[in-house]
């Protein structure tokens, strides 16, 4: 017999046949609708946006892979595909193009293969990649529009500048501006719904994250403004990349705790510091933020929440 | 004055971090965040001595350098007091609190030539800040300092299993988390 | 021919800010733009080549109980020279790099030096050790500025170098722009080096 051919791996030797590309394939369908609509609310524009994000990873992955000898087979797994997808839909819809493409070559450079790839990069990539594309050409990142491409404030902007907000119903279908993946909020929760029901994505962090900024933006005043308990909790959870951001991106299996208080203490973690940023910070918006610095507390907290080792003193 | 204290301090720690923006004490944020027991440990001893430090310097400053209009000794006036204040530091720490010495001691002397302290002494003095100012900035620029490197070992601790590229292992590596964790910190700017 | 050896470890072999990770504060905080890289690099050298000199001179002297102390404070002598020559002669360039002049006194080439080379050897080979590190440093602390200048604000010594259509990544001269490009530099000198070492091996 040759000794060769047998492989020796730690358990667990039988598993339920789900794979790293069923999950992507999941995710990528679950975020779907949310895309479609920005195509139509926004404009043709925004599929050109869509497809330069995707190919850009794709491309950059499959190079990587080449130039570090790996079989090109891994790009298969949809990561990359999913990585440049999100971080496309975390821009503004007039965004041009080489911008997104740029973003999209920093999130699988920098944001995954300096680390070795998949599986062991401690921050997102789509949003290592957006938050590079933020500090490099803030004005381009800013540059919100509506319907047709037309310049138009962001609710959380009117908001600070004291404007009226469009009526909830607005928010929570689409209908504003905004990074064009994170408008139909509608989308994004039957989205969210579904990977949760699929068990891809724990309910746990969304739901920590969605409540402590609902919190924290009702109780407390935001800056220049006094009285507790008069802030609009439902507008804040409406609005902005939150919804996006607590189903689709803090959820990350590789980049969020593994344990279920861990869990809890990211959702957590990433409402307190985006309500914290969105009430007297600098931007008036903290998603990409607030879920970078809880993906790099995520080794501390899966430590401190993981408890007692058996045998261990 | 109160609201001012509030701003020096989570200004130090989350706005201007000691390490991630300032660019201090890059040297032990490398060098010691391999384990975070060894971060901690390093994070305790710099909290305690820039404190300390910061008290120390602006006496100096205000009763020694002003009134003999010899400010520009203050370089050299600061790294000593410093390297004084560390040796006394650990004598007193070895006879107090022989448990802390043990936890504390041997990152000790490595903090004499941790910029960070050096650092905040001589931006207490630029900024004109008073005594009270003086110690929540050299405290709360300590507290940074451990904040980022703890988080840092952390990450590093993960690391360590990963198959990075040969070519970035190490340093190269570190210095993309660091810039990663900055990139991160960065969402607080314009914060109070 | 020995000295020669010597002063060219400090450029190469031994770059204190590529190969030895020394110096890192200075070098991340102040390479946004290449006039600050070589002002702090040459104001580096200088505290370099003088503090080499005379503790090589003192080293017969100085206790061997108490030369750490002893190195920082003729260390810490030149620092304050330099920062006083500095603040009279270029008052625009001191501004910029601000803390970060006084700071060469606890920058770890310069004691490393002191410790390592210095306190064992000749005047002379201290001075040429100096000149090596001090360049080296200089070179190094040029080369990152650069990259970081150019790709950041799209100009070299203050110069426009690149055409109107090109907008800046502003990323490169903010803070977290400057751990990943060096962490980026460095990767890429290591890739460069196994590479001929493979080739040389093969």
């Amino acid at each position: 017999m040759d000794i060769k051919k047998l492989t020796v791996s730690s358990s667990p030797h039988l598993h339920s046949g789900d794979t790293v590309r069923q999950a992507m394939l999941l995710v990528l369908l679950a975020l779907a609708p949310a895309a479609l609509f920005a195509v139509y609310h926004f404009g043709w524009y925004v599929l050109a946006i869509l497809l330069t994000g995707t190919i850009s990873a794709v491309l950059a992955e499959t190079a990587l892979l080449r130039f570090m000898k790996k079989p090109l087979t891994i790009v298969l797994d949809g990561s990359a595909a999913l990585t440049g997808l999100l971080l496309a839909l975390n821009v503004p819809a007039g965004a041009p193009l080489w911008m997104v493409a740029i973003g999209a070559f920093m999130a699988i450079i920098i944001g995954k293969h300096v680390f070795g790839g998949l599986g062991y990069n401690p921050f997102n990539p789509a949003l290592v990649g957006r938050a590079i594309l933020v500090s490099s050409w803030p004005a381009h990142m800013m540059a919100w529009v509506g319907p047709g491409l037309i310049s138009s404030a962001t609710p959380l902007a009117m908001q600070r500048a004291g404007e009226a907000v469009p009526p909830y119903l607005d928010l929570f279908f689409g209908l504003k501006a905004g990074s064009l993946g994170e408008v139909s909020v509608f989308l994004l929760l039957l989205g969210g719904i579904f990977l949760i029901c699929k068990r891809v994505i724990d309910w746990k962090i969304p739901a920590a994250y969605l409540a402590t900024v609902a919190l924290m933006t009702w109780v407390l005043p935001a800056r220049g403004q006094i009285g507790f308990f008069a802030g609009d909790p439902l507008m804040h959870v409406l609005s902005g990349g939150l919804v996006l951001g607590a189903f689709f991106m803090a959820t990350d299996w590789v980049t969020s705790p593994v344990t279920k208080l861990g869990r809890v203490v990211m959702g957590l973690g990433a409402g307190i510091i985006t309500a914290v940023i969105r009430l007297y910070g600098g931007l008036p918006e903290g998603v990409t933020f607030a879920i970078l610095i809880m993906n790099g507390l995520t080794p501390l907290i899966d430590r401190y929440t993981m408890g007692r080792r058996f045998g261990v003193r | 004055m109160v609201p001012n204290l509030f701003a020096i301090f989570f200004g130090a720690i989350l706005i201007n971090n000691f390490v991630l923006t300032r660019f201090l004490g890059i040297c032990p944020f490398l060098g010691v965040s391999k384990k975070i027991e060894t971060a901690v440990g390093m994070s305790l001893a710099v909290i305690f001595v820039m404190t300390v430090a910061s008290l120390a310097t602006w006496g100096i400053q205000t009763y020694l350098l002003m009134p003999f209009n010899m400010l520009y000794l203050r370089t050299i006036s600061f790294i000593l007091v410093i390297a004084v204040l560390v040796q006394f530091v650990e004598m007193v720490m070895l006879k107090a609190t022989p448990t802390l010495y043990q936890a504390l001691g041997v990152y000790l002397p490595l903090i004499t030539t941790n910029c960070a302290v050096l650092g905040v002494t001589l931006l207490n003095l630029n900024e004109n800040y008073t005594l009270v100012q003086s110690l929540m900035h050299g405290f709360a620029g300590g507290v940074g300092f451990g904040l980022a490197i703890v988080v840092f070992a952390g990450i590093r601790e993960r690391l360590d299993f990963a198959p990075i590229p040969k070519a970035l292992e190490g340093f190269p590596i570190a210095l993309i988390v660091a810039g990663l964790l900055s990139i991160a910190f960065s969402g607080f700017q314009g914060l109070l | 021919m020995r000295s020669l050896r010597v002063f060219s470890r400090g450029l190469v072999d031994e770059n204190p800010v590529f190969r030895l990770l020394l110096g890192m504060c200075p070098t991340l905080a102040v390479s946004t733009a290449a006039i600050n890289g070589l002002g702090m690099g040459l104001a580096a050298a200088a505290v370099l080549v003088a503090s080499n000199i005379l503790i090589s001179l003192l080293r017969s002297v100085i206790p061997d109980k108490i030369r750490i102390p002893c190195y920082i404070v003729v260390i810490a002598t030149f620092v304050t020279m330099v920062d006083l020559l500095m603040a009279a002669f270029v008052p625009d360039l001191h501004a910029v790099l601000g803390i970060f002049i006084p700071l060469i006194v606890v920058n770890c080439i310069v004691l490393q030096r002191a410790e390592a080379f210095a306190s064992k050897n000749t005047v002379f080979m201290s001075a040429v050790d100096g000149i090596g590190m001090g360049l080296g440093f200089t070179v190094a602390l040029m080369i990152l500025a650069s990259i970081r200048e150019v790709i950041g604000s799209g100009t070299f010594f203050g110069i426009s170098v690149l055409p109107l259509a090109f907008e800046p990544m502003k990323l490169m001269v903010s803070p977290p722009g400057a751990f990943i490009s060096l962490g980026l530099i460095i990767g890429l000198i290591n890739y460069l080096k196994n590479r001929r070492e493979a080739e040389r091996g093969a």
